[in-house]
């Protein structure tokens, strides 16, 4: 597979940056004629992702949240979202539903929304150093219209 | 972001636009001190001009149903926009018997 199309975002942790980053992200994927639940699937997927890096990777000072996106010509849409945050100590319980480190009303859902609403999810952590998730699409709509 | 009615009894949220972590924490603001203030026999969530929600809109949800609970009151979840019904079952809302 070849990259059609490629964007790098950067911004720092303040919450207002996570409608930003649907936005781009949602803008960067229309040339791909997405159709309204793929784009609602991929806009959810990274205000999750987005939201973890702000809530729980900079807890107690701001940092930068990096996104590298990418469309390739088989379609896929493959988001990196990276943090140089506190790292996650065990990756495997942190993607457990329900599973939370907040008291803030944090349901608790976000990995199993990233998953639920990607085809594919792939979280890479390291404590004091950051971590990566990385979400990856297809979208299927152009087909769709043959 | 959000209105209220009050008729009855009943309170009507309406919530519209985004709900996210960056616009929940204001929502829980606004309906927590119209539940405390009212005290409404029940309190009704309307989801119709909600365009996006994410998890955080989730714990929005579960909050409202523990607090109205608390207060001797019950909720609904009312106009859940088909772009969001994914979500919705995501979360097991359904389980609380709430939505309508």
């Amino acid at each position: 597979m070849n990259l059609t199309n490629h964007m790098k975002l950067s911004f720092p942790s303040i919450s207002t940056n996570e409608g930003f980053s649907r936005a781009a992200i949602c803008a960067f994927i229309l040339p791909l004629n997405p159709t309204v639940a793929e784009v609602a699937d991929v806009k959810t997927a990274v205000s999750e992702a987005v939201t973890n890096a702000i809530v729980h990777a900079y807890p107690t000072e701001q940092g930068t949240v990096y996104i590298d996106a990418k469309i390739t010509d088989d379609r896929r849409v493959i988001i990196r979202i990276r943090d140089t945050g506190v790292g996650i100590a065990d990756v495997e319980q942190a993607m457990e539903p329900l599973f939370t480190t907040s008291s803030d009303e944090r349901a608790g859902l976000g990995f199993a929304v990233m998953q639920s609403f990607s085809d594919k999810v792939r979280v890479r952590s390291a404590v004091g150093r950051g971590t990566t998730v990385t979400l990856e699409k297809i979208i299927h709509s152009a087909y769709d219209e043959g | 972001m959000i209105d209220f009615t009050y008729e009855n009894g009943a309170l009507t949220a309406r919530l519209y636009g985004e709900i996210d972590h960056h616009i929940a924490p204001r929502l829980r603001g606004e309906i927590d001190m119209k539940c405390e203030t009212l005290r409404p026999a029940v309190l009704i969530l309307d989801f119709k001009a909600v365009s996006f929600m994410d998890s955080s809109g989730i714990g929005l949800i579960m909050g409202r149903y523990r607090c109205i609970t608390l207060l001797g009151g019950r909720m609904e979840v009312v106009n859940i926009p088909p772009t969001l019904t994914k979500i919705f079952t995501l979360s097991g809302i359904q389980s609380l018997g709430v939505m309508k």
